[in-house]
């Protein structure tokens, strides 16, 4: 019998029962749970008489609609000025008070982006299976975890009964070898895979991400590649784990104590058996990556940041040729135009995706000492949590881009989703380091390039964007 | 949750790929701690020409005239045609919300997003993937006939062409059953309570950890 994969042997240690119809249920260990698309599952539980199965295994924190600036945190929920927003955080905290779920609230130095508290908290672990309703739960699997995304009726299912519903998916290795070259990030390498496979290409699978690039990837950007497997169409992302996981997990808050060496034995299993098959293999040589810069409206509409804009015409499918029509006009691109001549109106640094204590270094290396171009109207750092912001801050990080003329924000997820008030206005053009280029995605009208935190400083000094690798040499 | 048997409907067209979450119901629309009142910004960012905000009168917001689901034709359509990747990027299951308040009861594409696809079960909306030439040719006969319509039939699994011409479609045996007969999910999941809690007991002595409640 051939070997088992990581995602295989997750599966199989949270399988609770496998039904003849070929369903099964799977146990959920941490339900990591944000205000947006928990209240109605609260609601309806309430409204069948129903009792979380095990409400320890929730935590809670609001992060979507949160304003960053520290003027509206400084009076907590009653501060947030949109009333919406403001039922919205309050409802979260009601529904935790009420059901004894431990919450990070809006103030809590512990508050910030949902999949950037899992992991940095150890409330994420090694060989958990964790859900939360936001398809960017991938995250997590970098700590080689089974992490995926549900809707709000999973959410009320998995409060409900520990479990879900599901079926198991198909196995895909995403393996990256070779060596990175310098200035190529974690963000550049899931872009370029991306763009390899699409952003389908993961549809139907749980992707490992494997080969000497990722081993020597510190956790962090793990996270980031993991984070980005949905916009590769995939539900879960995972890493097996290794002495870099068990380095970044040893002391967190929530980390086992007295269950370290049991826990530790456990998940030193956690890799794909040497005679393991996976359904599907993609290889992409790592020392080929290229700084990348997406141009279009959707994550695989992107290039190495020497690469030119595409014409449509060169496209023989007439579906996809429509769509980089329509991509070309909604971003207000030419076919031919060089990225490097694309200027930037404003540059955001943050969400889960980049907004961890080595994406603002990254950033604040290339910032510091220089200061943002005067075309761009607004360069915003927007830290994932209290803790990397105070991280950021004890290392004076703030104070460089301040400096740079940047804003220095407090955590949540801002403008990757816009649901706050940091947005674009319409016909706005941004540098992002979130995860999701969409039509209106960062505010009606707004156009988004998504890049690295390197590559956002980068843009936002010159005002167009660079290749940072020149950049760096230059300073 | 309501049943899915068959329906035979009015056709209408979201002619493109990878159409995302975020287009279906725009993030503003998401603070609402309802599960209902969604079907009104349904595509708002096509839809309208001026951009929406909650609790804005719809009814007086300027249409986009070019937006097929705001022509005449397409009025009380049940079923929507669409493209590749349909209900990618976010999982909010205020897309699936949204489709169903705005009357769809079944959306055929040659692929969909992962969660999107399961969400959509949730609230029996029926997502059906027929091949992508099948699709193309679906929306070619739309496109051509007023007044289109397709008969959906989940008993038999196939999807019928006015002229009897009937195209097999797949669905998971569980998600069939519970569709044809409206189950609620959490309770059929709580009639193998006793398999969960077993599991449970099992867990906490192999991996304990995963039951401290040091916080």
């Amino acid at each position: 019998m051939a070997g088992l994969t990581l995602y295989d042997k997750l599966w199989r240690s949270h399988l609770v029962l496998e039904r003849d119809d070929g369903s099964a249920l799977i146990y959920i260990d941490r339900h990591i749970v944000h205000e947006v698309t928990s209240p109605q599952a609260f609601e309806g539980l309430r409204l069948a008489g129903r009792k979380p199965w095990r409400v320890g295994s929730i935590v809670a924190t609001p992060d979507h609609n949160v304003p960053t600036t520290s003027l509206e945190r400084a009076s907590g929920v009653e501060g947030i000025a949109d009333p919406i927003s403001k039922i919205q955080v309050k409802t979260l905290d009601e529904n935790c008070d009420e059901l004894g779920i431990l919450e990070f609230k809006i103030n809590d130095r512990r508050q910030g982006i949902v999949h950037v508290v899992g992991p940095e908290t150890g409330a994420c672990l090694p060989g958990m299976t964790i859900v939360c309703g936001d398809s960017h739960t991938s995250t997590n699997g970098a700590l080689g975890a089974l992490a995926f995304g549900i809707g709000t009726s999973e959410v009320e299912h998995v409060m409900a009964t520990q479990c879900l519903v599901a079926k198991k998916m198909k196995n895909m290795l995403v393996q990256v070898d070779g060596e990175l070259g310098a200035g190529v990030t974690p963000k550049d390498v899931v872009l370029a895979i991306i763009g390899e496979i699409g952003t389908a290409g993961g549809t139907g699978y749980a992707i490992e991400f494997g080969g000497e690039v990722f081993r020597s990837m510190s956790m962090e950007g793990r996270l980031t590649v993991c984070n980005m497997a949905i916009e590769a169409g995939a539900r879960a992302g995972m890493v097996a784990v290794d002495e870099i996981t068990l380095e970044y997990v040893k002391n967190k808050p929530f980390a086992p104590g007295a269950h370290w060496d049991l826990a530790v034995a456990e998940w030193r299993e956690l890799h794909s058996d040497a005679d393991a098959t996976f359904d599907r293999v993609v290889r992409l040589d790592g020392g080929k990556i290229q700084p990348q810069v997406t141009w279009g409206t959707s994550p695989e509409m992107v290039l190495p940041v020497l690469g030119a804009v595409p014409n449509p015409d060169a496209e023989s499918d007439p579906v996809k040729k429509t769509s980089i029509q329509r991509a070309l006009e909604y971003m207000g691109l030419q076919a031919g135009q060089a990225i490097t001549e694309i200027p930037v109106d404003k540059v955001f640094i943050g969400s889960c995706t980049n907004s961890r204590i080595e994406d603002i270094r990254s950033a604040a290396e290339i910032v510091k000492g220089r200061h943002k171009a005067a075309s761009v109207a607004l360069a915003m750092v927007v830290p994932g949590s209290g803790e990397v912001k105070a991280q950021a801050e004890a290392e004076g990080l703030d104070k460089i881009f301040r400096e740079a003329g940047f804003e220095w924000r407090e955590p949540g997820c801002s403008m990757c989703l816009a649901m706050n008030a940091d947005r674009l206005e319409p016909g706005e053009r941004c540098a992002s380091t979130s995860n999701r280029n969409f039509e209106g995605r960062q505010g009606y009208g707004g156009r988004t390039h998504l890049v690295s935190p390197a590559m956002a400083a980068g843009a936002a000094i010159a005002g167009h964007f660079v290749d940072v690798r020149q950049f760096s040499a230059t300073h | 949750m309501k049943s899915f048997t068959k329906i035979t409907g009015l056709v209408a067209p979201m002619d493109r790929a990878n159409v995302d979450t975020d287009l279906i119901i725009p993030k503003q629309f998401l603070k609402s701690i309802a599960r209902t009142g969604f079907g009104a910004n349904a595509f708002d960012e096509l839809r309208y020409l001026d951009k929406g905000e909650p609790g804005k009168d719809n009814s007086s917001r300027p249409l986009n005239a070019d937006f097929p689901l705001n022509h005449p034709r397409y009025q009380g359509a049940t079923i929507l045609l669409t493209r590749e990747n349909f209900g990618c990027g976010s999982s909010r299951e205020h897309a699936p919300w949204a489709l169903d308040e705005f009357g769809f009861r079944c959306i055929i594409a040659p692929s969909f997003a992962d969660i999107f696809f399961n969400n959509c079960f949730k609230n029996a909306l029926l997502p059906v993937v027929l091949p992508a030439e099948v699709v193309s040719l679906l929306f070619n006969d739309m496109y051509a006939c007023e007044g289109y319509q397709l008969t959906v039939d989940l008993q038999e699994q196939c999807v019928i062409r006015p002229d009897g011409q009937s195209y097999p479609f797949e669905v998971d045996a569980f998600r069939k059953h519970c569709l044809l007969h409206g189950l609620d999910d959490i309770g059929l999941t709580l009639q193998d309570a006793e398999h969960i809690k077993a599991y449970e007991a099992k867990r906490r002595v192999s991996a304990p950890w995963l039951f401290d409640t040091a916080y």
